[in-house]
């Protein structure tokens, strides 16, 4: 038995949930984790990632010293560089400086339209305040964006149309009060553990009917009432259909439609083409199901719906939420305990990253930056003369790579992500990045996206940072440093001050303010215009988080949204039309990929590949049905290449009833089979987010030799 | 290993996957009857198909002695080496086999064709030295120095109400008569039947002694309409043979126990739960069932009063724990047999969580004789407070072993003398009561009427009516050892006083047998002892000591002295 | 209030909503109630009986983390019986396994007078370590069956049925489907049983390399070096 030096609470990096972390740390150690069986958010319990998975802390490939490249690097024929023999190491001066020259030498070469950022959704929120402040306030740009551009874009911006808001409606937990709930897109058990575990005693304890809208058997599965097998991306024609039975049926809430919500005559209209018999069609979803799963959700006293990628991350992403959103405003499942319309966010701090405004269109609060006065309260809090910010709308993600050529970006800076394996397209995306003329890279390892950098700075894991992460329930918590940073790592919120000052000093500018005596400091800063924030103090989130809005200093916090009206006023029917996916099967590419994610791994694997989680699964798999399997004369464990017009990847096959016929799968996590260089970087018109659920492939045969590592087998008796 | 060819378990699971969960042992049964064991793709085609865990398969194989995930030979010999048989050399008769085939005990032959184990109680203890051979789906029962298919029934005593039927071969239907209590009862009111019952006073006789008509009164206030009567024929109380013989002679007279109760409580569902060491009895009780379905005896609508009852048949996989009520339902339920924390009570929370009444096999063949007699009647025999008549299963050291069918009243010096007396004239040395897990009686007792009341006055338990009798030349310790291996191989392993306890027991019970005596032992002994009765969660662990504890007052010398040598 | 329980706890007169078990209500009066098995977030089996009273008019004694107060029940926390029924499972215990790491059961065998060494020629559960996974090991000579680790994994968190039990009585110990180990089992490596296990036998395994005298830099290579990254062998 070790007796800890201290046990430091903080909260889990990994997934949206935010379980309540004890980290046990002998001799700056962190030897052990376990979990407060009173976290409201957990309960004790942790997945895999949580409780085993912090190592890659400790793994010696993780880079503590500043880095720049030996070889400076020319846009047009950027390369890698993974071996540390390729870098030189520097002082931190020497690094920061040479950033500040370089962008500020762009930035007053070229304008504010060549550069941007990428803020991260893994750091805190006072990490991501601050990046996006710099941006803004330094360069003047929007080219602001991070990874749930890639996520729940197409969520958020269909919430923003018809609601007004952005994030959970109600909290997971409420799950424990529905009756009757939905769940699609979202292959809880392995992204959200927890909340799948909440959602399975809502089954087996409460006697709640779970309803799974899914391509795949997801493990929910074995839980669930009813099963909707759908084609990828028919997601509109079946919720629609759904309506159409809750309307024709009279099974609607009357009282909510005339009282919350406007547009409904228009939309009744609308829904007239999506008959049950019509979506089966296109979904091959049997019609008496969808409309058994209309009526069981709109007779529910409580019924709540979930969602996650499957509706997002789709050309038509934002119509797809708008359809679940139509669902509630039907029957007035939302705006009370234990219903809602709950997108379920990912990244543990993603939707603090999109409430501090690392986002193209939007302010911190989600004040848009094409509105004057919004503009004019952050002129203000941020020292910048009136008219400073830009009113210009920025670009997103896939739009800064689309424009990394001359004359558009040239100047990109990641803090902790990595485009060069979440991206869609990857063989363009590796092209785009080529292009860039300047590359800073600021993270803990030297990812497939660093090793195009010039500069590599060294960030500290949540492990050796303080400050706040805001889960999918809107609660905001507590991270704190287990033990000090190792080797020269710095926290992100300190490097950026650093940077930040000495762009400011080269621009000449008015200081926006940059010498925070601690990361409360900046979330009181950004609490003072954003007044969802303006209730959080570190004090009152010492113990147990507060949900947000927290609109002042007493307030207990807001678990569920809506209860009077929405940010909007009213909610708004939005007629919709069946958009098929970019990309249908064909002869050539008979088979639709979708993409997702096992338990064990996190997206692009910076931190899971570089830790013991790797061992529990070593290698990128491709689920193929039996049927299919049994025509392509593909056994369990053959290799296999999934070839598309954009790529191709062999890896090995499972054969599993978990997909369906004419459907495979394959997780994104693994560079030497990077789903992402299938993906089609088809964008929804609105969202911006990418087709990452569908596109066309075609499955050969592979040899042992094909595979980047045939010696690796996974073992695995679960999910 | 070669591909297993998984058909043959499809087809004989087939009827109990609608069971789910309830119907695991049934299927492992199954199974075992198809392939004589169970392994893994086989545990995992049962898993798949009944919708249980896999662990919880294995489990629950594990927790049961007659089912094997290793392979074990096509014939199976079990020699009983309880008490009762270990007077008649059972120790010898293991050995015996064992030489003959070249094993030790436990093991198998390579070829697979036969395993000898060494057997807790077969429950032919008056017919000692017992062995029980499988093979297949035959069995053959062997007895002194005979064999056969059906045990003999011995059956003597001053009156033959009960046992009216037994000691002459099956009873059918028609000899037994189109069940005139039930038809009696059908013509009452529930509450009637509830009230007869209380007023005759009748109490389980399974070892329990609680009051039947408060227990039946109990569950037919339970609100719901989900109830379930089940007769436990789990009989293994060490020394036990009574169901045995009702059942096998007289298995109508446990039906229609059974109807009038499920009538009574208002239930629509029965189980008889019988212990696999009885295989004999299996076709006995489905004719018996086929004999009343086809009679309107059992089924919808019964003697078209509106009132259904169906029975379905459960074996057990040798756990004596399985015994305890709500052990018993778990094994119902497809799980190992661990005992429930009580409350809630049966009545309320039984089977499946459901009003239940679980019943002797005795107990419920005295409720016809209630119903018919009327309740006043059936009080003049017996005494005020153990009305009715009771069977003693008397074995060991008598002339005449055998089921004995007496008045409550009888002293235990009548009840010998009826059983011919010690044998071969020698002196009584003790008479353990109630089976193992009872007390011992000297000649001290043998003027203490055999009554509930009498016997606890005298520190005695009337349990299972045990009477096994230990003539003077008999090694106490080697006895109480056996009693103490019988525990710790019995114990179900949940509660720390009974898992531990029975161990420690044991070990220091095979010390004693030894002779080697530590000092301290004694002490030891009573503070395992006294902590398995006060602290054990269940009827097992509570009485798991208490021959070893009535010992102890007896024969202390025993305890705290090392025996010279010999 | 109508509904409140009135009850005697070692002579004392105490008031209990009802609904509240006997180790609550001690509790609320600053009496202290060995448990052992007992865990807030599993169901209570009352496997271990550690905690059990003396009910006046009950033969047996109770446990006190699931049997609810009732109108004018007498109970004895420390009578003459429980006390011995304590110490010897304390002692029964210690013959057992090795409880080196559960300083609570440590701390009650002293305050109850337990001996280690009460029961000579016990046969101990002594078992291999297993280390069959990444994540954490399971030393059964440490496991002392509170039946938390089979809950947690079954329906009171997990759903997953990774765990049951193997053999009967004494000879029980905690298993997977035909011994696999644990990466062949369904278990999903979610550690929820790590964390209500009280005696250590279930571990993470970076814990259980410290101890045995690895340092936190040969830790972090055991994984590594397996693979190189080859991102750059994508076509």
């Amino acid at each position: 038995m070790i007796k800890p030096d201290r046990i430091v609470t903080s909260t889990c990096p990994y997934c949206g949930v935010g379980c309540t972390l004890e980290l046990h740390v002998k001799d700056n150690y962190i030897f052990k984790v376990t979990s407060p069986f009173d976290s409201p958010v957990n309960h004790g319990n942790l997945c895999v990632k949580g409780r085993f998975g912090y190592d890659y802390v400790y793994h010696p490939k993780r880079v503590t010293t500043p880095l720049i490249r030996k070889t400076p690097q020319k846009a047009g024929e950027r390369a890698q560089a993974f071996d540390l023999s390729e870098w030189r190491e520097v002082t931190w001066e020497e690094a920061l400086d040479y950033v500040a020259d370089r962008l500020v030498e762009i930035y007053q070469r070229d304008g504010s339209d060549a550069l941007a950022v990428y803020c991260c959704a893994k750091a805190t929120n006072e990490d991501n305040y601050l990046l996006q402040k710099m941006y803004r306030a330094l360069f003047r740009t929007n080219n602001v964006d991070h990874c749930t551009r890639l996520c729940h874009a197409g969520s958020v911006v269909a919430l923003q149309q018809a609601i007004g808001s952005s994030a959970m409606s109600n909290t997971a937990s409420q799950v424990m009060l529905n009756d009757v709930f939905l769940v699609t897109g979202s292959n809880t058990t392995e992204n959200h553990p927890i909340i799948a575990l909440q959602m399975k005693d809502a089954v087996r304890q409460n006697g709640a009917k779970m309803i799974v809208v899914d391509p795949r058997r997801i493990e929910l599965v074995d839980f669930a009432e009813l099963w909707l097998p759908l084609k990828p991306g028919t997601n509109v024609p079946v919720f629609s259909a759904m309506a159409h039975v809750i309307v024709k049926e009279n099974l609607i809430n009357h009282e909510f439609i005339a009282n919350r919500t406007e547009g409904f005559t228009d939309f009744i209209e609308s829904l007239e083409k999506f008959t049950p018999e019509y979506a089966e069609e296109v979904s091959g979803v049997p019609a008496e199901d969808i409309r058994k799963a209309a009526r069981l959700y709109a007779n529910a006293k409580n019924g709540a719906i979930y969602w996650g990628m499957g509706i997002s991350q789709l050309s038509h992403g934002t119509a797809s939420a708008l359809a679940l959103i139509h669902l509630a405003f039907l029957t007035g499942h939302i705006g009370r305990d234990g219903t809602g319309l709950n997108p379920l966010r990912g990244q543990n701090n993603v939707q603090g990253a999109s409430d501090m405004g690392a986002m193209p269109f939007h302010y911190p609060g989600y004040m848009r930056v094409d509105n004057d006065e919004n503009a004019s309260k952050w002129e203000q809090a941020w020292n910048i003369e009136p008219g400073g910010l830009s009113r210009k709308l920025g670009l997103t993600t896939t739009e800064i790579l689309s424009h990394a050529h001359p004359g558009g970006v040239r100047a990109l800076y990641i803090m902790g992500e990595n485009p060069m394996m979440s991206e869609p397209n990857l063989n363009v995306t590796r092209e785009h990045m080529q292009q860039l003329e300047f590359l800073v890279s600021q993270d803990i390892f030297i990812n497939e996206s660093g090793a195009f950098a010039d500069v590599f700075l060294p960030a500290t894991p949540f492990a050796e940072k303080d400050g706040t992460f805001s889960n999918t329930d809107r609660r905001v918590q507590r991270v704190r440093a287990a033990h000090p940073p190792k080797g020269q790592a710095r926290p992100d919120w300190q490097i950026i001050c650093d940077l930040a000052q000495r762009i400011e000093s080269r621009l000449g500018s008015a200081t926006a303010k940059w010498n925070y005596a601690s990361p409360e400091e900046v979330l009181r800063e950004m609490a003072g215009v954003n007044v969802d924030y303006a209730g959080i103090t570190y004090e009152r989130i010492d113990k147990v988080g507060l949900i947000y809005p927290v609109p002042d200093i007493t307030h207990p916090g807001t678990p569920t949204l809506f209860k009077e009206e929405f940010p909007r006023g009213r909610g708004k029917f939005i007629p919709l039309d069946y958009v098929h996916i970019m990309e249908e099967p064909d002869d050539e590419y008979p088979f639709i990929l979708t993409t997702g994610r096992v338990l064990e791994h996190w997206h692009g694997g910076t931190m899971t590949r570089n830790s013991v989680l790797d061992e529990a699964y070593p290698e990128a798999r491709v689920d193929i049905h039996p049927a299919d399997a049994e025509i392509h004369g593909i056994r369990n464990g053959d290799p296999v290449r999934v070839q598309s017009r954009r790529g191709e990847v062999v890896l090995r096959a499972t054969v599993t009833e978990k997909t369906s016929v004419g459907v495979v799968f394959i997780p994104f996590h693994f560079a030497e089979a990077a789903a992402n260089l299938l993906t089609n970087d088809a964008l929804d018109p609105q969202a911006k987010i990418p087709e990452f659920k569908a596109c066309a492939v075609q499955v050969f045969p592979a040899r042992e030799n094909d595979l980047a590592n045939p010696e690796v087998v996974v073992l695995r008796g679960r999910y | 290993m070669s591909e297993i060819d998984l058909a043959p378990l499809r087809t004989a699971i087939e009827a109990y996957i609608p069971l789910g969960r309830s119907g695991l042992l049934p299927a492992l049964h199954a199974a075992q009857n198809v392939y004589g064991w169970i392994s893994e793709p086989v545990a995992t085609e049962i898993s798949r198909s009944l919708g249980v865990p896999l662990v919880d398969v294995h489990g629950v194989i594990e927790f049961y002695s007659l089912f094997y995930n290793q392979p074990v030979g096509k014939q199976i010999i079990r020699v009983c080496t309880d008490q009762a048989c270990a007077l008649k050399d059972a120790d010898g008769v293991l050995r015996q086999f064992c030489s003959h085939h070249g094993l030790e005990p436990g093991q198998t032959t390579r070829n697979l064709a036969l395993t000898i184990e060494a057997s807790p109680c077969l429950g032919l203890c008056e017919q000692a030295p017992a062995v029980l051979t499988t093979d297949g789906g035959q069995w053959t029962i062997g007895t002194g120095s005979s064999e056969s298919n059906r045990p003999s029934s011995m059956v003597y005593g001053l009156i033959r109400s009960l046992t009216a039927n037994c000691g002459n071969g099956i009873t059918s239907l028609a000899s037994y008569g189109n069940y005139p209590a039930l038809a009696k009862a059908l013509g009452m009111t529930p509450e009637e039947i509830v009230d007869e019952i209380k007023a005759s006073g009748l109490v389980g006789r399974g070892g329990a002694a609680f009051p039947t008509g408060v227990k039946w009164e109990g569950a037919a206030k339970a609100p719901g309409t989900e109830k379930y009567v089940i007769c436990n024929a789990d009989e293994s109380e060490p020394g036990t043979f009574k169901d045995r013989i009702l059942l096998i002679d007289d298995p109508h007279r446990t039906i229609e126990g059974m109807l009038i109760a499920g009538y009574a409580i208002g239930a629509s569902r029965g189980y008889i739960y019988i212990r696999a060491e009885y295989p004999y009895i299996l076709p006995v009780l489905e004719h018996a069932l086929n004999e009343a379905r086809e009679t309107n005896l059992l089924g919808e609508n019964i003697l078209g009063s509106g009132f259904s009852f169906g029975i379905e048949l459960r074996l057990g996989a040798g756990a004596y724990i399985c015994g305890e009520e709500t052990a018993l339902f778990e094994s119902v339920e497809g799980k190992r047999g661990f005992p429930r924390v009580k409350p809630p009570f049966p009545t309320t929370h039984g089977l499946f969580g459901k009003p239940t009444v679980i019943n002797n096999v005795e107990t419920l063949c005295n409720v016809p004789l209630i119903i018919s007699q009327g309740a006043a009647e059936y009080r003049r025999i017996g005494t005020e407070k153990s009305p009715g008549p009771k069977l003693f299963c008397v074995s060991g050291d008598v002339a005449t072993p055998g089921l004995y069918e007496v008045p409550f009243g009888v002293t235990l010096r009548e009840l010998l003398e009826m059983a011919g007396g010690v044998v071969d004239g020698k002196q009584l040395q003790a008479v353990l009561f109630g089976g193992a897990a009872g007390a011992f009686a000297t000649s001290k007792h043998l003027d203490v009427k055999m009554t509930f009341e009498d016997l606890r006055a005298a520190g005695l338990p009337l349990g299972s009516g045990v009477v096994m009798v230990f003539d003077e030349t008999r090694d106490m310790r080697d006895i109480l050892k056996r009693l103490g291996h019988f525990f710790a191989h019995e114990s179900c392993g949940k509660c720390y006083p009974c898992q531990i306890g029975t161990q420690r027991q044991k070990e220091i019970l095979d010390r004693i047998s030894a002779g080697r005596v530590l000092e301290g032992d004694l002490i030891r002994l009573q503070d395992v002892g006294w902590t398995m009765t006060d602290a054990s969660l269940c009827g097992l662990g509570q009485t798991a000591a208490s021959a070893v504890l009535s010992a102890m007052k007896l024969w202390p010398e025993i305890f705290g002295r090392i025996k010279a040598e010999g | 209030m109508k509904d409140e329980i009135k009850l005697t706890v070692d002579g004392q007169e105490v008031t209990a909503e009802p609904g509240k078990t006997l180790l609550e209500v001690a509790r609320a009066i600053g009496k202290e109630i060995p448990t052992i098995c007992f865990h807030e977030a599993t169901t209570a089996n009352a496997l271990c009986r550690i905690c059990v009273v003396e009910v006046e008019g009950m033969r047996v004694l109770q446990p006190a983390c699931i049997v609810e107060a009732a109108q004018n029940m007498k109970i004895q926390t420390r009578s003459e019986k429980v006390v011995r029924a304590r110490k010897t499972i304390l002692e029964m215990l210690a013959s057992t396994m090795d409880l080196s790491e559960a300083p609570e059961i440590l701390r009650m065998m002293d305050e109850h007078g337990a001996s280690h060494e009460r029961f000579p020629d016990a046969e101990r559960r002594e078992v291999p370590v297993k280390d069959d996974n990444p994540m954490y090991i399971r030393d059964y000579s440490k496991c002392l069956l509170c039946w938390r680790c089979v809950q947690v994994c079954a329906d009171d968190v997990q759903y997953t049925y990774a765990l049951s039990f193997d053999g009967r009585g004494y000879e029980t110990q905690i298993g997977t489907f035909f011994e696999k180990s644990i990466p062949e089992t369904t278990c999903v490596l979610c550690g929820q049983c790590v964390g209500v296990c009280p005696t250590g036998a279930l571990k993470p395994k970076r814990e259980y390399l410290l101890e045995q005298g690895m340092s936190p830099q040969e830790i972090s290579v055991l994984n590594t070096g397996r693979k190189k990254r080859t991102a750059d062998k994508r076509r």
